[in-house]
């Protein structure tokens, strides 16, 4: 089957998709982004984090035909397109945040600056779906407590870690956030 | 050379290059990873490429009557169905011996072994015709008791040549004849844990126009991978070339083989590129794990609790294959007693086959289960004596000039008294929980927490760094300093695999404090350089750190030499030669300086067979944990509430790295502690899924406030001393000893289960 959707802002197509076959399997062997990470495609570790029309989902959960017309963001688009609550309310045409300040696709995103700031990243396979899952955190709240932090992020397995910078990174990209501004997402 | 003697740009001492040794720059590779641009073995991508997949068996003891491959090799799309008849060489692999065969020869013996391999033009179509293939078995029952397969003569014979892969006892003064005032006696599990990191095995494998293959791998060690990969290929090394993969963790499970050999074969066979990737059942499978172990220890005391004798009789599961066994052993043997001075000691350490999953290398290494066991007893003793479980470890430290049970002589700091003081005197966190969320179980727990106890624990581990027992061990590194753009720029090269712990950022570090250059590039690791030895062992920093800094050095000579001086100091992009300075972009001019050097560690020996005595090791760490942990008796839930530790790493080369090495080292341990075990039921795997084996969430992992000390290691380059591996010792002794002093209970397996606490046996 084919299927259309929007990623990071582009409108992509991915054809002989099988029936069955998860969102995570087509954006990372059909659609050449590979950013997306499969770590057990049994939605227990969260590597696969995406935002669907502006919400996080693992991509391995998701069949690709459920994704059909719809918004994705990755963590390869996560930067340009972090997407904000009147995206999510509006589910506006790309998910993408009405703000320039990441307009530039080589700025990294302050949650981005701030995982490699804290040391948050090891092997950093599990980074790419926290860096969206604290995206979405942080749209949500931006000044969660710990008990927050780890509430929200018990769905997102890292093995190197053992969590205490994740936990500084969070902090930090909340501080930066704020520092940027409300528009910044 | 350069023509003209580069003319002196002032006298002023030039600032340090920022980013040098001490302080914390960013990965390198850090953008890259948090945006997804990172390039790990299951990310590679080629047009052409087949996706293989591979067969296993479902049996953990079989003999293979027949494989019929027809049905899936007639399957379109479908390029390649091999058995172990298509092994071009060695049809065995294995890191101490090779005993593992490539693919299954007319017996398996394990669940999970290898039987045949498939490359398909897509994975959908791969995995489908892989079901095809029809292997009938004959099927046997396995040795699964691991006690069983070492001290019962009737037991089957899981290889021919026995059930014992190496027994290595320890004999120090004469702990037969020596009676104590007190005693205690133990008999300890440790279940079989998993590395569970989250890349899974993959790679991409591509045919040379040479008759050789091209391998872009996820690996601990490329050049032992190399070395087996060309044996079972029957082609010469050269011909096979390993680049490094982004690698997504590894823990020990990288260090043996996975679908290295596979890829290959099926490239080769079919002339295109082939790229695998395991999914997380088969990774359960597809990757040894770490020995399960049974220990009965007896320790013998003064009434003023001074150690007089430790006997030991332990038994690590290897499995069905050899792998790591034999070093697993000789180090559960030669830190058997742990970091404590005792007289008199007997261990017997024995590492068995069977047909469970086979077991080899994760973090700790062998010393990880004696670590749990010797520091359950001392626990006991203090309880015996009526000391406290800090005053009784104190009262038997080791320090600098102690003896290990080897004889090897420590020599260099071990403040092991002083570590343990220090974490004694913490702060202890807040006794009260403030909301329910912070209960055992958490939003789970629907008490209002009456049956929750408090405790606290101890422990206290010793680590080997460095391969030991006369291991060659090495690590070379090539150093290039040239001008681009008017600015000096060092490349570095060598094999060394970055498996998360930041040895690339050291690797800059070093070289911008040792020769002033800020703009520091690493080439890929691959073997066209020579070995940099494995990311394992706690080793990296030491030894490729160390072949980096020597490197270094010989670049540096080679400037002074230039400028007609026998020394010089490289800073700030300056060379300070003598009394004048000169840049050194116009030292350095158009002819790049380059330097390979080869890296030693002092010499080990193996240790005695028959006494275990002898100078095993290169170097010894410590790291010292206090748990507190909340235990809802009623439900069996535990709650850590702070794993603090003290280490002394010899010197802090990246604080921030550091830091994130005994987070991860300490959770590993938690995870051992309470909830991580492969449950392995008559040879068969039960839990090959992160749903039903459960590694510790943010949720599980509590603040862990460290100490970090600094006693340098006069041996050692920078007087560094490894760090990623004691903390995972520790940790787990100390969170079951402050589940005992919550509960009451002996508790004497890990993981402690629920149940363990409910319906204690
Ligand atoms: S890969 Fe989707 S949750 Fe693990
Ligand atoms: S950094 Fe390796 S899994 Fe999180």
């Amino acid at each position: 089957m084919r299927v259309t959707l929007t990623v990071n802002g582009e409108q992509r197509t991915a054809d002989d998709v099988w029936p069955g076959e998860s969102l995570l399997f087509t954006l990372r062997e059909r659609l050449g982004l590979p950013g997306t990470k499969n770590a057990c495609e049994q939605g227990e570790c969260g590597s696969c984090t995406v935002l669907l029309d502006g919400l996080p989902v693992c991509a391995c959960l998701v069949a690709a035909g459920q994704a059909q017309g719809r918004t994705v963001v990755t963590v390869e688009g996560i930067a340009r397109y972090p997407g904000s609550i009147a995206a999510r309310n509006e589910r506006g045409a790309d998910g993408a945040a009405p703000t320039a300040a990441t307009a530039d696709g080589s700025t990294l995103h302050p949650v981005q600056e701030a995982f490699v700031a804290a040391g948050a990243v090891q092997c950093g396979f599990c980074t790419p779906g926290l860096v969206v899952a604290v995206v979405d955190l942080l749209r949500t709240r931006p000044h969660p407590t710990d008990s927050e932090i780890r509430e929200a992020l018990a769905g997102n397995l890292c093995r190197c870690t053992g969590y205490e910078k994740i936990l500084d990174a969070v902090h930090l990209a909340a501080q930066r956030l704020a520092a940027a501004g409300p528009d910044a997402s | 050379m350069t023509t003209q003697a580069p003319s002196p740009v002032g006298s002023a001492t030039p600032a340090r290059t920022p980013g040098g040794i001490g302080e914390s720059p960013a990965r390198p590779d850090g953008t890259l990873k948090v945006t997804g641009q990172f390039a790990y073995s299951s990310d590679l991508w080629l047009d052409e490429a087949l996706f293989g997949v591979t067969l296993r068996s479902p049996h953990a003891r079989a003999c293979i009557t027949g494989i019929d491959i027809a049905k899936a090799l007639a399957v379109p799309g479908v390029h390649a169905v091999l058995t172990h008849e298509d092994v071009p060489g060695l049809p065995y692999y294995g890191l101490d011996h090779p005993d593992q065969p490539v693919l299954a020869i007319d017996e398996v013996r394990y669940q999970g072994e290898p039987v045949a391999i498939l490359a398909a033009t897509d994975p959908h179509t791969a995995r489908r015709a892989l079901s095809l293939i029809e292997v009938t078995y004959d099927v046997l029952p396995p040795v699964t008791d691991a006690r069983r397969a070492v001290f019962d003569p009737s037991i089957d014979r899981v290889h021919p040549d026995g059930n014992v892969v190496r027994h290595q006892p320890v004999r120090v003064g004469s702990a037969d004849e020596v009676t104590a005032d007190v005693v205690v006696v133990g008999e300890y599990e440790v279940g079989m844990q998993d590395q569970a990191f989250l890349g899974p095995e993959s790679g991409l494998a591509v045919p040379a126009e040479n008759g050789g293959v091209d391998l872009y791998i996820a690996t601990q060690w490329l050049h032992v991978d190399r070395g087996q990969i060309a044996r079972c290929l029957d082609l010469p090394e050269e011909k096979v070339r390993l680049t490094l993969a982004g690698v997504g963790g590894a823990f020990g499970a990288r260090e043996d083989l996975s679908m290295q050999v596979h890829a290959c074969m099926l490239a080769l066979h079919t002339g295109k590129p082939v790229r695998m990737s395991y999914d997380r059942a088969e990774s359960f499978l597809g990757h040894v794990h770490r020995h399960p172990a049974w220990l009965r220890y007896e320790h013998g005391a003064t009434r003023d609790g001074k150690l007089v004798y430790v006997k030991a009789t332990i038994v690590l599961d290897g499995g069905a294959y050899t792998s790591t066994t034999p070093a697993v052993v000789g180090n559960a043997a030669s830190l058997g007693v742990g970091p404590y001075e005792v007289p008199h000691i007997a261990i017997d350490v024995y590492g068995a086959r069977t047909n469970n999953p086979p077991c080899g290398a994760m973090r700790g290494f062998g010393a990880v289960q004696v670590c749990y066991a010797y520091e359950s007893q001392m626990d006991a003793l203090a309880a015996e004596l009526g000391l406290s479980p800090v005053e009784i470890r104190i009262r038997n430290a080791v320090s600098q000039g102690s003896k290990l049970a080897t004889g090897q002589v420590i020599d260099s700091p071990a403040p092991l008294a002083d570590m343990l003081r220090r974490v004694a005197s913490l702060p202890l966190p807040p006794s009260t929980v403030d909301s329910s969320g912070d209960l055992p179980g958490g939003y789970g727990n629907t008490t209002r927490g009456e049956g929750v106890r408090r405790g606290v624990g101890y422990g206290v581990g010793i680590k080997n760094i460095c391969f030991s027992e006369g291991f060659d061990d090495y690590a070379t590194a090539r150093v290039r300093l040239a001008v681009v753009g008017g600015e000096p720029v060092v490349t570095v090269h060598t094999a060394a695999a970055e498996v998360g712990q930041g040895l690339v950022t050291l690797q800059q570090q070093i070289v911008r404090t040792e020769l002033g250059v800020s703009t520091v590039l690493l080439q890929p690791a691959d073997t066209t350089i020579g070995s940099a030895g494995s990311s394992s062992a706690s080793r990296q920093s030491y030894m490729t750190g160390g072949a980096v800094k020597a490197a270094c050095e010989a670049v540096r000579t080679r400037v002074a030499q230039r400028l007609g001086h026998s020394t010089v100091e490289l800073v700030g992009g300056k060379v300070l030669a003598g009394d004048t300075i000169v840049d050194l972009a116009a030292a350095v001019g158009d002819e790049p300086i380059e330097e390979t050097v080869v890296f030693r560690h002092r010499p080990t020996v193996p240790m005695d067979p028959v006494t275990g005595q002898g100078d095993s090791h290169v170097q010894l760490a410590l790291c010292v944990h206090r748990a507190v942990v909340d235990v809802d008796v009623e439900l069996g839930l535990v709650k850590v509430v702070e794993l603090a530790a003290v280490q002394d790493v010899g010197r802090v080369m990246n604080r921030v790295a550091l830091e994130g090495q005994i987070h991860g080292g300490s959770a590993q341990g938690l995870g051992l502690a309470l909830m991580e075990e492969i449950q392995v039921v008559d040879g068969l795997v039960r839990n090959p899924s992160f749903t039903d084996y459960l590694i510790p969430t943010i949720l599980d992992v509590p603040p862990m406030p460290l100490t970090i000390l600094e006693h340098p290691d006069p041996h050692a380059p920078y007087g560094l001393r490894g760090a990623g591996e004691p903390p995972t010792l520790s940790s787990t002794p100390a969170i079951a000893a402050a589940v005992r002093a919550a509960t009451g209970l002996r508790l004497r397996r890990v993981p402690i289960r629920p149940e363990h606490i409910t319906h204690p046996t």
